[in-house]
């Protein structure tokens, strides 16, 4: 069956007078509904990695195949688009536009997608928001809701347009441990329950236990010692 | 609403300061132009239209535009002598054959012409003299292509049919001499001619060289007092439309052969001033919207400055550049619109406050209103640069916002 993501001997090399490999020969993939946990020291890479497996960033060595295309010839428009239906993403932290109010927030991808008629994509995004228990704020801004509120909110903004894969670089990194092991929970049931891809930056063991998968990354590269000892 | 036109919208809404700030420079600036140029406008179209009431819309007179080619240099084109100056020994000037010339532009449409005979004379009373023009012309002629019927203070023009001996004088001339209605005085012209003539009428036009040395008498007086029997040396035309008359003029000289001069050939350095005018005019107004200009790029840009991560969020979520741009540019063209149009109603606030001035201005014996134009195409131009210079002002930072790279942005953030 053909992996959801892959990538083959993927590298990224900040230009410079110094050049600056953030990331190296990275081969992997990963299955649909699958929760892979990417981990690893403070600048090794991980995010970078994500950011290059999300289509933000573009590698300057090797290629990334979503399901089984190779996105290297893509262009910054399409690009975006792949973005916009099949790539959620979820950020340490919440990143939600302050002037918008949570619905709204929720409703940004949908109405950018413009494939539900604005009924039915606010039926959509207050869903989302009820279903993570933010029925209660659907109208308030984001500085008034809580912490974990905030991230459950961006949790549903990444759903809105229903993506196949969920990226989240270090989701529970800014929350509580209560707060944190709610969005810990709500990622684990989107593989689960949804069938959903989830691929997570986590510095957090607990929530790398609950991972189908943890890959270890040092110096930019996947490193199978530490890979094995996280699996002990 | 477009989703970008909503975010471009709560943008501005949220920024309610900067906004108005360059709201009201745009408002200010579209007012202005508004003002100032239908003012300059309204006084241009006002002296136009004098100078087009007030002057013939063409003359032909009995000239050549270039010197006539030698009947000999016709002959003999390669001819090693060249004959100059060749005239016939005695030669009555005039336009040759005016009858049937004056049928043909008669038989154009939308223009009425008259026939005149113009020189210099000599006029003498009470042992003063003066030199002045005197233009023979056919009453009923002459006034339908001539404002001087209403310019006339006393008498009428029709007296000069009535009597032959009628000169009909201006208020100058009466005042410089004493003379009034009924008085009777002596005009030499330069064959030696001398005429004793009664003054029919008096007009005022308030060009004051004009009410000092113009007369007018029947045409067949001035061709008796002139010598010259059946001659006129000039065609005074009027048209239905005054601006027509540069191609008028040239249809007339192109078939008659004589100088036919348009009111806009005429007046070229009065033109040419007034287009200087407007130029300057212009160019200080819209010096005014583009200072404003640098308001709404002072105000997106900062935006920008401060929305880099929203815009890099917004990427992530797969927004495409052309949508960040159009979501800068929908906030230029907002305050823009919004700007023009609070700024055209202000303008015409002022305008209306300028219509109602009186003025009193140096030798006019009455107040007059300042002349304010009020076509519609000022409107269109002043809301028209206001826009123009309002997307001008956010196409850079909106393009500079498209250009963001989420990931440089959040690389940064995490």
């Amino acid at each position: 069956m053909t992996p959801v993501l892959a990538a083959e001997q993927l590298g990224r090399v900040l230009p410079g007078e110094v050049p600056v490999t953030l990331v190296q020969e990275v081969t992997l993939a990963v299955e649909r509904g699958e929760f892979v946990v990417i981990m690893g020291p403070s600048g090794s890479g991980k995010s970078s990695l994500l950011y290059l497996l999300g289509l933000l960033d573009t590698p300057t060595s090797g290629r990334i195949l979503l399901d089984g295309r190779d996105t290297s010839g893509f262009g910054e428009d399409e690009l975006a688009t792949t973005r916009l239906q099949k790539l959620g993403f979820v950020f340490q932290f919440h990143f939600l536009l302050a002037e918008f109010s949570v619905l709204d927030n929720v409703m940004l991808p949908l109405r950018r997608l413009g494939a539900l008629a604005e009924p039915a994509a606010q039926i959509r995004a207050r869903d989302l928001l009820e279903q993570f228990g933010l029925n209660e704020h659907l109208h308030k801004r984001p500085h008034q809701i809580s912490g974990g509120q905030r991230q459950r909110a961006a949790i549903a903004r990444a759903l809105a347009n229903d993506p196949p894969i969920i990226f989240a670089d270090e989701p529970t990194g800014n929350l509580d441990t209560r707060a944190g092991a709610n969005v810990r929970q709500i990622l684990h049931d989107l593989t689960r329950d949804f069938g959903k891809t989830v691929i997570a930056v986590t510095h957090d063991l607990t929530f790398a236990k609950a991972a189908d998968r943890r890959i270890g990354i040092v110096d930019g590269r996947i490193d199978p010692n530490w890979q094995a000892s996280l699996e002990r | 609403m477009s989703i970008q036109l909503g975010i471009a919208v709560t943008h501005l809404v949220n920024r309610k300061r900067p906004t108005l700030v360059s709201l009201i420079g745009i408002v200010l600036g579209v007012a202005f132009f508004l003002a100032v140029s239908s003012l300059m406008r309204g006084s241009e179209r006002d002296f136009i239209k004098r100078l087009i009431d007030n002057s013939p819309h063409i003359t032909v007179s009995d000239e050549y535009r270039n010197p006539q080619v030698q009947p000999a240099v016709l002959r003999w084109p390669e001819g090693a002598v060249e004959v100059r100056r060749v005239k016939p020994l005695h030669e009555v000037r005039g336009i040759r054959g005016h009858a049937q010339k004056l049928t043909f532009i008669e038989s154009l449409p939308g223009l009425r012409a008259a026939p005149t005979l113009v020189s210099a004379v000599v006029l003498t009373f009470a042992g003063r003299t003066q030199g002045v023009t005197i233009t023979g012309a056919i009453p009923a002629k002459m006034k339908q292509v001539s404002t001087i019927e209403e310019k006339l203070i006393e008498g009428s023009l029709d007296a000069l049919a009535a009597n032959s001996n009628g000169i009909i004088i201006g208020v100058g001339l009466a005042k410089k001499f004493g003379l009034s209605m009924g008085s009777v005085l002596n005009v030499a012209a330069t064959t030696g001619e001398g005429r004793a003539l009664k003054i029919v009428g008096i007009f005022r036009t308030g060009n004051a060289s004009y009410d000092e040395a113009q007369t007018f008498v029947s045409l067949k007086r001035a061709q008796s007092l002139l010598d010259r029997p059946n001659r006129v040396n000039r065609f005074i035309i009027q048209l239905d439309d005054p601006y027509s008359a540069r191609g008028v003029a040239a249809l007339i000289e192109a078939r008659t052969g004589y100088k036919s001069v348009s009111w806009l050939e005429a007046s070229e350095d009065l033109m040419s001033v007034l287009f200087v005018r407007n130029m300057i005019m212009y160019s200080v107004v819209s010096a005014i919207l583009v200072v404003a200009a640098f308001g709404i790029y002072n105000t997106i840009s900062t935006i920008v400055m401060e929305k880099t991560h929203d815009i890099a969020i917004l990427k992530s979520m797969g927004f495409h550049a052309r949508d960040i741009r159009w979501i800068f540019l929908a906030e230029g063209v907002l305050l823009g619109l919004i700007g023009s149009l609070l700024g055209l109603l202000l303008g015409t606030g002022l305008m209306r406050l300028l219509a109602g001035v009186k003025l009193k201005p140096p030798g006019a014996s009455e107040l007059v209103h300042l002349p304010i134009y009020w076509g519609y195409e000022q409107f269109l131009l002043a809301a028209g640069f206001a826009l123009v210079s309002a997307v001008g002002a956010a196409y850079l930072p909106a393009h500079k916002a498209g250009r963001v790279q989420p990931v440089t942005i959040l690389r940064g953030m995490g």
